[in-house]
């Protein structure tokens, strides 16, 4: 018996030890597994950041573009004179008396047939409320969404730059980040939380429009909740909160595209309306709340003072120094007056006054487009006056260019077709000076990173990247706590760093892509610590593993990022050549992805991503072209990358669609032939891009279809698109768009 | 780019550059890796070398799928080919190197299969191997 004991605790002993052993094989090799999807979700998250950030840097590069153009650019025709002056007229920053007289929207009928809410003002909580549940089927009619501008920007005006806000008057406060137009976020924050009250305070941190698709209606919600409940409800502009920006990021798109009649003053309005958002808010004097960070020459005294209704946008900054102000007032002195007051000199004017010449230029339909729009109420004598001399200056200006003589230049260069030159004294109150422009700038657009120090942010273009002892200092100086900030997208919708001293906190959640990333929240609770609510708003993606998830997002990733390689064919091809010096027609896959990196400057892992991206290659040798080559099969089904007039326009899509609506300065979404193609000329000899103006000539007449001279954008960029998404849901009847834009394919009407 | 990273994500790298240590294995590697005064950071100039010796080591090489298939066969003694939920949940968490929770339902929202409350091994490895390629 006692021998069967032992035996049997022997073998117990064994078998528990096998089960331990086989338990912990078993945990080993999944560990291992969830390491590598880890990894995978990485690279994914890299894809889509580099290229979004890579698009914002465009941006830049755009606005670098114009002050090039601003500073270097003969005019050599009357007609590219003209055409630069359309494109670079800023467009004048409406006087407060004349918004107040715009409230045209009194004459806006609304129709019985209209279903959507009705506002009226003052509001009141339950119209807030019902705007929530009306968005989720109607839309706005453009009466109220003008009227309800008009009051947030006449109740902005009164707020300062910095907003202090006590957690003795609501029991607790809620911070939100990024929305980008996605309503379903807000809505489920709303229910999840609560909707805002005199006991639940709320601060929205900036980026409320672009990228999504209700960017308006989140607007609409969150001023009307501001209008409710001002002293609870708050919102910081973000670096989306600007009219250039919005032109890239499909917030203009969505607004003319929702409202055809109104849209374009709707933004005019709302332009304003960012304007006057207020920079940052401060909690109990301790939480610093603001977009997007620091920098370690942020002076929040400065911030305080400066008058932010001046940074119009960050993309275009003519700033004026002070010793040119003197310089101008004598300039506009010397003028006689060389020309009267007529109609077009009235205030919704925002190109120069048409000549003769000009308005010949223009078709019916573009009737919006001229300057002669007559005011509904007439300015007051010293208004006109003013913009009498400006005028004045800015037709003298003109006369004398045409008749040869060079452009004037001060100490600094600064074009003469711009409102600030010809203005004297009302111009100087329009223009922020160089530090208050920095200032700004930097709080909306700049990043934390691990180093110490301070560097300028050339991801993004503008800002910079702060180091923790940027913060620490910051937080000493005006004995502060801690930050929140928002303005970069976190795969848990939240992250901490600088030792827990920055939070950043972003609720647009499944930004890239379906199962990209959580959204989320933070509470301050009492003694200000905070508390962090996280969510997916998607009840699709919770039904599915990580392993799907992360699938999901990685194959709209690799797609974007095949899109991007197949743009650089030409560019990639000469790179590989050059690996290639005995011309085998192979190269290496490390010098595949040396190659790639140096042509697209995304600084992703190109060898983690080889497999995903390179299909067939033997004992590490790749056959260069035959990649190129399927790359473009799968690009363009039915075409090859034989034009590559078109791969250049494609890859440059989203800097020739901001442009063409910078040009489309009345939304009307038709630019004529002449324009387009001068603007393709400016562009690409700006960007060394080499294309000869037969080509261009011919690209330009094959899109416009009914050869009426006139170019639909819209159109045009579809074509880009629709080769996109024909590729990838294999929808062959798309395509024959992508023919006509690119073949010169006639139609049978033409001739 | 900065040459560090936090000690937390090591095992992360590791294992995706092919190597499948197991936990108390992983925190040798880093011991090896860390500063004299832990600061809660390694630096790659110091993790260059150690890895590359592991790799050339051939060290903590993966496992192949039929041993992997003879672990569960011994958890699972009666050969019916498959665990209950509450089977592999008992030795998940109490034997070998214990998940987390966080792990164990990461795994069960995987392996389990909902109609028979119960993970079908031999599919599941196949699954997993497949996808992984």
């Amino acid at each position: 018996m006692g021998s069967g004991t032992s035996t049997q605790h022997h073998f117990a002993f064994q078998n528990a030890e096998k089960a331990f052993k086989a338990a912990a094989l078993i945990q080993r090799w999944y560990r291992r597994y969830m390491a590598r999807l880890e990894m995978r979700r990485r690279c994914t998250w890299s894809i889509f950041q580099s290229i979004e950030y890579a698009g914002q840097q465009d941006q830049v590069k755009l606005h670098d573009f114009f002050s090039y153009l601003m500073d270097h650019f003969t005019p050599s025709s009357h007609n590219e004179r003209d055409f630069l002056s359309r494109m670079f007229t800023e467009e004048r920053l409406p006087q407060d008396s004349e918004m107040e007289g715009c409230r045209d929207y009194d004459c806006i009928e609304v129709p019985d047939s209209y279903m959507g809410p009705r506002l009226s003002f003052p509001l009141l909580p339950d119209h807030a409320t019902a705007l929530l549940e009306a968005f989720r089927l109607k839309q706005l009619h453009a009466r109220y969404v003008l009227n309800l501008l008009h009051e947030t920007r006449k109740y902005l005006v009164q707020l300062p730059n910095i907003n202090r806000v006590s957690t003795c008057y609501s029991e607790e406060i809620t911070v939100c980040g990024d929305l980008h137009g996605q309503l379903d976020d807000l809505i489920f924050i709303f229910y999840k939380n609560g909707l805002p009250s005199p006991e639940r305070a709320y601060v929205f941190n900036g980026d409320f429009v672009d990228r999504g698709k209700d960017s308006l209606e989140i607007l609409m919600v969150l001023f009307a909740f501001m209008l409710v409940y001002p002293k609870e409800f708050h919102l910081n502009r973000g670096n989306h909160e600007d009219h250039m920006v919005n032109l890239r990021y499909g917030f203009t798109k969505e607004v003319m595209h929702k409202y055809k009649t109104h849209g374009k003053k709707i933004l005019k309005v709302l332009q304003d309306v960012f304007c006057w958002l207020p920079l940052a808010t401060l909690v109990d004097e301790k939480v610093l709340i603001l977009h997007g960070g620091v920098s370690d020459k942020t002076d929040l005294e400065l911030l305080s003072k400066l008058d932010r209704h001046k940074i119009v946008s960050a993309m275009r900054c003519k700033t004026r120094k002070e010793n040119e102000k003197q310089a101008e007032k004598g300039k506009a002195n010397q003028t006689g007056s060389a020309g009267k007051p007529s109609p077009w000199f009235l205030p919704q004017s925002h190109s120069l006054p048409s000549s003769p010449l000009r308005l010949g230029s223009h078709k019916a339909h573009k009737d919006s487009r001229s300057s002669s729009v007559p005011c509904s109420i007439p300015p007051n004598p010293q208004e006109l006056s003013r913009q009498v001399r400006r005028s004045v200056d800015l037709e003298l200006e003109r006369c004398r260019q045409q008749a040869g003589f060079p452009v004037i230049k001060e100490k600094k260069e600064e074009p003469l077709l711009f409102s600030s030159e010809a203005d004297s004294e009302a111009g100087e109150l329009l223009q922020p000076t160089q530090e208050e422009w920095r200032q700004v700038v930097d709080i909306l657009w700049s990043d934390p990173m691990a180093q110490e120090g301070c560097k300028a942010n050339t991801v993004r273009g503008g800002g910079c990247y702060f180091g923790p002892n940027v913060t620490e200092q910051l937080l000493q100086k005006y004995n502060l706590q801690f930050l929140i900030r928002s303005h970069e997208c976190k795969p848990e919708g939240y992250e901490f760093c600088h030792s827990r001293k920055v939070l950043t906190i972003f609720s647009a959640s499944n930004y890239y892509e379906v199962g990209s990333n959580r959204g989320a929240y933070v509470k301050l609770g009492p003694a200000l610590t905070p508390h962090i609510v996280q969510y997916q708003a998607n009840k699709a993606t919770h039904m599915l593993t990580m392993r799907q998830r992360i699938s999901r997002v990685e194959e709209s990733a690799l797609r974007a990022l095949r899109g991007k390689l197949f743009a650089h064919s030409s560019d990639l091809l000469g790179e590989f050549k050059k690996h290639d010096k005995d011309k085998t027609g192979l190269i290496t896959l490390s010098d595949w992805a040396a190659a790639v990196e140096s042509v697209l400057h995304l600084g992703l892992p190109w060898r983690m991503l080889r497999p995903q991206l390179v299909n067939s290659s033997t004992d590490n040798m790749l056959e260069y072209k035959s990649w190129l080559e399927d790359l473009a099969k799968e690009q363009l089904s039915h075409e090859n990358i034989q034009s590559s007039l078109l791969e250049t326009l494609y890859r440059n899509r989203s800097n020739l669609e901001t442009i063409f609506r910078i040009i489309d300065s009345d939304h009307s979404g038709f630019i004529s032939l002449d324009e387009f193609r001068q603007t393709w000329k400016l562009f690409s000899s700006h960007m060394k891009i080499d294309i000869t103006d037969d080509c261009i000539c011919d690209l330009a007449r094959s899109i416009d279809f009914n050869k009426d001279g006139h170019i639909d954008i819209n159109e045009f960029l579809e074509a880009f698109r629709l080769v996109e998404q024909s590729c990838s849901e294999g929808n062959a009847s798309e395509c024959p768009q992508a023919t006509n834009a690119n073949s010169g394919y006639s139609r049978p009407d033409a001739h | 780019m900065s040459r560090i990273i936090q000690w937390m994500e090591i095992g992360t790298i590791i294992r995706s550059l092919g190597c499948c240590p197991s936990e108390g294995e992983l925190h040798d590697l880093i011991a090896e890796v860390e500063e004299e005064e832990p600061t809660g950071y390694i630096r790659y100039e110091k993790f260059l070398p150690v890895m590359t010796q592991v790799l050339l080591e051939r060290r903590y090489r993966p496992i192949p799928e039929d041993i992997l298939l003879r672990a569960f066969e011994v958890l699972d003694p009666a050969k019916r080919g498959f665990l209950s939920k509450e089977e592999l949940i008992k030795y998940m968490t109490e034997e070998g190197e214990p998940f987390s929770q966080e792990e164990m339902e990461e795994m069960l929202s995987a392996a389990i299969d909902p109609e028979s409350n119960s993970i079908h091994y031999k599919d599941y490895i196949t699954m997993m191997v497949i996808d992984e390629n």
